[in-house]
């Protein structure tokens, strides 16, 4: 592994590492608001990778000024801009869910609410 | 650097279990990648991030936190399963990133598309600087339309689901209350 | 938090200036970053501010639910209906070069499109922001 593959694919692999990190804590944590949270680490890893690949060494913000200028490529912007509003919406939605689980259980533990179901199954 | 910080702050998430320490650490790790996207020449979206991420997520994840206890229980089974997983799914992405062109090339593929159109064109076109406000609002303005109808739409589920359920548990005689 | 004086305060000399850098936010969005959905979050903060610090009845006085749940509503009326209007005027829907006042200056009509568009999205993302802040908080305060 030669040092010039690590300078030009640091970036990706640290995405890569965060966006594991989210998906770990989606799949082995059973509470429900560290999972909400592991999704939303999981989902900014994304918005980094589609950042990093816009970005040109040198470039500048895509704000037209005078003159002979390189511009970062300002697509990867407006896509992640719009998908971060969508995702705090999509995120308070999965917050009201967990609040309603927690009303209705009086838990947001995964194995707990497991545990109530098959009770509520075995009785009857 | 920020990286290294943010990949610090992911463990940070991952280790702790009061909640409530959790959730600020979310706030800090929002704002660091705010100041990622401002070193990658995304100003807008760091703008985004800062505000959203760092503010009104934040006073969300608190508000669900008083609501559902801020304390995470040990989880219950082994973690190895997981664990094989995650790292089964990193290095098949790793490896995926060989094929990747290096970072802040100027000749990258994903360069070449409509993106030269949208930098030179935009100033006769649309007569605006800031090229990501007009491929926003005018490229790109049926895809607008559409994530606002989509936040709109988050926002009467959210609706549905706070508001819907209280009136129908107070109406068979008002003492349950809300737990 | 009803005692801190400085907090309060604070808050009651931060809150115009934030509302007022969200209206520059929106209208400087063509010329410096900022836009629709960037001021729609800090007019949402701002509030969400004001109701921590002052209690959630006194902001609610102010900006009742059914007037942010309107707002999100009408955001979405804004941007569809410009596109509708820019129709009726006999161009494609959303073809901003219709609202030109002059048409020999066709492109003018995207600044006054792109602000109308960017107007309806900063609606809908403020009142989504504040309604769901209101639920989140009228839920907290019931629980205690």
């Amino acid at each position: 592994m030669n040092i010039g593959l690590l300078v030009s694919h640091y970036n990706y692999w640290v995405v890569i590492f965060l966006m594991m990190v989210g998906f770990y804590i989606l799949i082995s944590r059973g509470n429900l608001i560290k999972k909400v949270i592991g999704l939303n680490v999981f989902q900014t890893s994304v918005f980094m990778l589609y950042i990093t690949l816009g970005k040109i060494t040198a470039g500048t913000p895509p704000i037209l000024t005078e003159g002979e200028v390189v511009y970062s490529n300002p697509l990867p912007h407006v896509l992640i801009l719009t998908a971060i509003v969508v995702g705090i919406a999509t995120t308070s939605v999965a917050l009201a869910l967990a609040i309603r689980i927690k009303e209705a259980y009086g838990t947001v533990e995964e194995d707990e609410i497991n545990r109530i179901e098959a009770g509520i199954e075995a009785g009857g | 650097m920020l990286l290294t910080l943010l990949a610090a702050t992911g463990l940070g998430l991952l280790r702790i279990r009061n909640l409530f320490a959790v959730v600020m650490l979310a706030g800090v790790y929002s704002l660091l990648s705010a100041g990622l996207f401002t070193v990658m020449d995304a100003v807008d979206v760091a703008f985004t991030e800062a505000a959203v991420g760092a503010g009104i997520s934040t006073v969300l994840f608190l508000g669900a936190l008083a609501l559902c206890g801020h304390h995470e229980s040990r989880p219950g089974h082994t973690p190895l399963l997981p664990l094989f997983v995650v790292c089964l799914t990193g290095i098949a992405l790793v490896y995926g990133t060989m094929d990747m062109p290096p970072f802040g090339g100027a000749d990258n593929p994903v360069h070449h598309h409509v993106a030269d159109h949208y930098l030179e064109e935009s100033y006769h076109e649309i007569g605006i600087p800031n090229v990501v406000t007009s491929v926003l609002a005018s490229y790109r303005g049926y895809d607008t339309m559409g994530e606002t109808t989509v936040v709109f739409a988050a926002a009467v589920g959210v609706m549905i689901l706070l508001i819907g359920a209280r009136t129908r548990r107070e109406r068979p005689g008002g003492e349950e209350g809300d737990g | 938090m009803r005692e801190e004086v400085i907090v309060r305060v604070g808050a009651k000399v931060l809150a115009p200036f934030i509302i007022t850098f969200a209206l520059y936010v929106h209208f400087h969005g063509d010329y410096s970053p900022g836009g629709g959905f960037q001021a729609g979050v800090i007019l949402a903060a701002a509030f969400a501010l004001l109701a921590l610090v002052y209690g959630l009845d006194e902001v609610q006085r102010v900006l009742p639910p059914w007037f942010v749940q309107t707002c999100a509503a009408m955001g979405v009326v804004i941007y569809a209906g410009v596109g509708v209007a820019t129709m009726l005027l006999g161009h494609n829907y959303l073809g901003y070069n219709a609202l030109a006042p002059d048409p020999t200056h066709a492109e003018h009509g995207q600044h006054y499109g792109i602000l109308l568009v960017e107007l309806g999205v900063l609606v809908t993302v403020f009142g989504v922001m504040v309604s769901v802040f209101y639920l989140f908080a009228g839920r907290v305060r019931k629980a205690q």
